[in-house]
């Protein structure tokens, strides 16, 4: 009888103990990740601001120009995004590469398409829910939203042509001119994917849009796309 | 096994409450920093990129 009463009383604390796994594990979902993704997050901003306050490293002689996207080492912050649709205050660090590590600490760039403002197609990739889940509202952005991109020495202002939802594999939508393979690029696009739907993963939900607008960053004035 | 815990925990009561209290925080850490961290690449609702292949969780940075 009291090899049963141990049995049950094991049983009963196993399933307890499984309980109150899962709900941690909500927990850290839902908001552990959120926690350390924005701390992540504003401290690679910061770090951005602090780089660009201090006058650009000069290149060596005949060291080669990082006009190529792929010069940018993985993880380095390269801009900042503003989408002002996402709310006044919405700024995320661009970082390089699109890994979960990448996507821990902001946006996550695309490696093998272009930089903020160069002609071709410069693609990037966010979280919509947990870890930050800076794209949550992605779905709210619509046609005509500004979507505005700070670097050193620019700020880009690209306007959302559209948005589509596509299977995971459509890697299309990261071409040069998507929806044209082969085609060489004359316009400086934007691409931006998340999951769709939001708690799911079957699909890709992608915006569109195209540069409008390239104005030099001076101090910390805002761009015409950004003031008022 | 919780009992056989509390049986093994040395000292009076008071002090028993805080190592429980303490191995508790220990295993939420634990679990917090490592364990669940590890298992994120198999959420869905961490896959945000396009990728050639399905089959790979995380694609690699190509150029």
């Amino acid at each position: 009888m009291s090899g049963l009463r141990v049995a049950v009383r094991s049983l009963g604390e196993v399933l307890i103990t499984l309980g109150a796994l899962i709900l941690l594990y909500v927990v850290y979902q839902l908001f552990w990740t959120n926690v350390t993704a924005d701390q992540a997050t504003n401290a690679t901003a910061t770090q951005l601001r602090q780089e660009w306050s201090r006058p650009p490293v000069p290149a060596r002689p005949g060291a080669p120009t990082p006009a190529a996207s792929a010069a940018v080492p993985s993880g380095d912050a390269m801009a900042l995004m503003y989408i002002p649709r996402l709310g006044k205050d919405w700024v995320e660090p661009v970082v390089q590469g699109v890994a979960l590590s990448d996507l821990a600490r902001g946006i996550g760039h695309y490696p093998s398409t272009a930089l903020p403002g160069q002609v071709g197609n410069f693609a990037v990739a966010g979280h919509r829910a947990t870890h930050g889940q800076p794209l949550a509202y992605i779905d709210q952005i619509r046609d005509g939203d500004l979507v505005v991109v700070e670097t050193r020495t620019e700020w880009f202002t690209y306007v959302v042509d559209r948005h589509l939802i596509v299977a995971p594999t459509d890697t299309w939508v990261l071409d040069p001119v998507p929806g044209k393979p082969g085609a060489t690029p004359t316009a400086s696009l934007i691409t931006i994917t998340s999951c769709n739907p939001r708690w799911a993963s079957y699909q890709r939900w992608i915006i569109f849009g195209h540069l409008v607008s390239t104005t030099p960053r001076v101090g910390d004035t805002l761009p015409p796309s950004l003031a008022g | 096994m919780y009992a056989w815990i509390w049986r093994h925990l040395p000292g009076p009561v008071p002090v028993r409450v805080l190592i429980a209290l303490l191995l508790l925080v220990a295993v939420v850490a634990l679990l917090f920093t490592v364990v669940f961290p590890w298992l994120d690449p198999f959420l869905p609702f961490n896959k945000v990129t396009v990728t050639a292949s399905m089959a790979r969780l995380v694609p690699v940075p190509v150029g």
